[in-house]
């Protein structure tokens, strides 16, 4: 079943105006940070979304969890349309919508106790009386290896370590038992021999609760290791999305190919794809496919029209003339 | 050959092919809590045209090395005992006036940071030429033109030279302070986390021109926690932990069998791209360095912890051609 489905999902926000843009009155101007976004995640899938930073893949988590409000087009949970709900209505349904944010220290309050933070929400959605919820978090304290957890129960965010917060930040998510998480750059900020104990936890929750997850990240070596299937975003559009192994060892767009060229890794291997000059401004992208300023591969019909995602369900990419290799 | 103090002597006068020899080097810092030993007894050599990486998490004391070799260590901070022999002097010796003549002239430094380290009321172009001139007796003009190719050689345009930074990408700013620290054409460059806020291909692009400096006669030391980023791009890799040089050889042979169980546990907790595996945690989290686990600093994550591990310092041990500090092989 399908959990969670975005259509034509697009969020533009407006760029500021000096007082004398407004004086002459300039058109407004708007940057595209996510252009025309449709996706599904199955029941216990986790799907990663990959890009630079600017792509817009954290404004496509936001605009899921309810964060920010899409300018178009629809967000479905179970087949219910959940956009713009508002009140009440949002609040039952964002009991089973998540986020994990990337910065373990500012995603705490500092001043409030490490169980308040799973308190709460427990409390907000009227789940559990005062003493069940302390009992349901000092759990869920213990499952995500924080120990002794009436000890950290009591504790304050200073007193934690940064891989130590994450795991409260974990903590919290799951403490609602949530059908669909969004984690954002969970493991970017943590120290690299932590990082595996923490993506594992994430790993753990997914089997145990039979998780949807929009992983985001900027490294593909994550992505690979969590996702089942992998989404790639280039200014605002996904430019190929399928099966991770399938995108990775056969990517078609010349944009995840030169990813992948660049990925560090033991093995490293050299695609031999280049890419070109920098990204293009987001409040001006290029006509036709917004990958043609960079792509060594460009005609001048791809200066013209724009590709559309086409493929088999386990393999779809944006582009006019995509490539057919094998890693 | 076997020394338990942790360093091996050697002479002091390096062979003519060592540009860069550190020796038995403590950086301390004095807090209020105690002594934080950052970097401990540690001993290391960098060829002419290597390329080395520096990998350990933060707090290993890898970037406290690296501004221990520039002299850039501020109170509460001190080095308080060893040598850095560079090009025949030991720069723990040299006048604050002699070392402002080396950093820039004979090493260059580039930070994780390119706004922080740019003057953002300066253009691009004045700021080379500023570098330059303070070094070098030449005129402006000269020196402009100068700046121009510089720029050209990290890969910019060199009508760059009229840019303000906030004008420029992250990668371009970090281009810039490459240029910036070559201006002088030092023989070392020391990168710490050069692209750390960069993102992967511009990354890429970053370490291919770190790679060229290698080509045109320097040596560069990467500093990084990203293993395999070191691994990729460096001749030989260090792998510090808690203040110590764990594990130190070619980079190849490092990766490939790794001899050092701290080593060995960050290959195996890193996911790679093109590796097929499940990763593995490492136990435990980097010890504080104002009361270190006594003998080995690894030992309470450590899988193959010994009795001997747990009471007395593991003695740095030759291997296979590479450098260990590790009881397994003592």
């Amino acid at each position: 079943m399908e959990i969670i489905r975005v259509e034509n999902l697009k969020k533009y926000f407006p760029v500021q105006k000096s007082f004398l843009e407004v004086l002459f009155s300039k058109e407004l101007q708007f940057i595209r940070a996510v252009d025309g976004v449709s996706f599904g995640i199955e029941e216990g899938e986790t799907l990663s979304l990959v890009g630079e930073s600017g792509c817009g893949k954290t404004t496509v988590g936001r605009l899921l969890v309810g964060l920010e409000e899409p300018t178009d087009g629809k967000i479905f949970f179970k087949g219910e349309d959940i956009t713009g709900l508002k009140g009440e209505e949002k609040r039952r349904i964002h009991r089973h919508l998540q986020v994990i944010f990337q910065d373990p220290y500012a995603s705490l309050n500092p001043k409030m106790k490490i169980g308040d933070h799973l308190v709460d929400p427990l409390q907000i959605h009227g789940i559990a009386s005062n003493n069940e919820a302390k009992k349901i978090a000092i759990e869920m304290l213990e499952r995500v290896g924080l120990v002794p957890a009436e000890q950290f129960y009591n504790r304050l965010p200073y007193q934690l370590s940064g891989g130590q917060r994450q795991r409260v930040a974990i903590a919290r998510a799951m403490v609602l038992r949530p059908e669909f998480v969004v984690a954002d750059e969970p493991v970017s900020m943590i120290d690299v021999s932590l990082r595996a104990a923490i993506l594992n936890l994430l790993l753990s929750f997914k089997d145990e609760y039979r998780l949807s997850m929009l992983f985001i990240t900027h490294d593909l070596s994550v992505a690979r290791l969590v996702g089942d299937r992998i989404a790639v975003m280039y200014l605002g559009k996904i430019v190929e999305i399928g099966d991770v192994k399938e995108v990775i060892h056969h990517p078609k767009h010349p944009y995840t190919a030169a990813l992948l060229s660049a990925v560090p890794s033991f093995d490293k291997k050299n695609l031999g794809i280049e890419i070109i000059g920098d990204v293009a401004n987001p409040r001006n992208p290029p006509p036709g496919c917004r990958y043609n300023t960079r792509c060594p591969f460009a005609r001048p019909d791809c200066r013209e029209a724009v590709p559309e995602l086409k493929g088999t369900s386990n393999h779809m990419v944006a582009c006019h003339y995509e490539l057919d290799i094998s890693i | 050959m076997t020394e338990t103090s942790g360093t091996t002597k050697k002479p002091l006068k390096p062979p003519a092919n060592i540009l860069l020899r550190i020796h038995n080097l403590s950086t301390h810092y004095f807090s209020r809590r105690g002594v934080l030993k950052a970097v401990d007894r540690v001993s290391m050599d960098l060829k002419k045209e290597e390329f080395v990486g520096i990998v350990g998490e933060s707090g290993c004391g890898k970037s406290t090395l690296a501004f221990s070799i520039m002299r850039l260590i501020l109170p509460p901070g001190e080095i308080v005992d060893g040598e850095i022999i560079f090009n025949g002097k030991n720069l723990l010796k040299l006048s604050e006036e002699e070392m402002r003549r080396v950093r820039g002239k004979e090493i260059g430094m580039i930070f994780q940071d390119p706004m922080t380290s740019l003057d953002p009321l300066e253009k691009i172009g004045d700021q080379i030429v500023e570098t330059i001139q303070m070094h070098e007796n030449i005129g402006k003009k000269e020196a402009l033109e100068k700046a121009m190719e510089l720029l050209e050689s990290v890969g910019l345009s060199g009508d760059r030279v009229n840019y303000y930074p906030h004008q420029l990408s992250g990668g371009q700013r970090q281009r810039i302070m490459i240029a910036l620290a070559i201006a002088l054409n030092p023989n070392l460059l020391i990168a710490d986390e050069p692209t750390t806020a960069l993102d992967v291909i511009v990354q890429e692009k970053i370490m291919e021109i770190l790679k060229k400096m290698t080509r045109e006669g320097r040596s560069v030391i990467l500093i990084t926690h990203d293993f395999s980023l070191a691994a990729e791009k460096s001749d030989k890799i260090v792998i510090m932990y808690a203040g110590w040089i764990v594990e130190m050889g070619e980079s190849k042979k490092l990766v490939n069998e790794p001899l050092h169980p701290y080593t060995r546990g960050l290959i195996n907790s890193v996911p790679d791209v093109w590796i097929d595996r499940d990763i593995r945690p490492m136990p435990g989290f980097p010890p504080d360095l104002i009361s270190p686990p006594e003998g080995c600093r690894f030992h309470p994550r450590c899988p193959q912890a010994m009795e001997k591990c747990r009471i007395k310092e593991p003695p740095v041990v030759e291997v296979d051609s590479r450098m260990v500090k590790c009881w397994l092989y003592g």
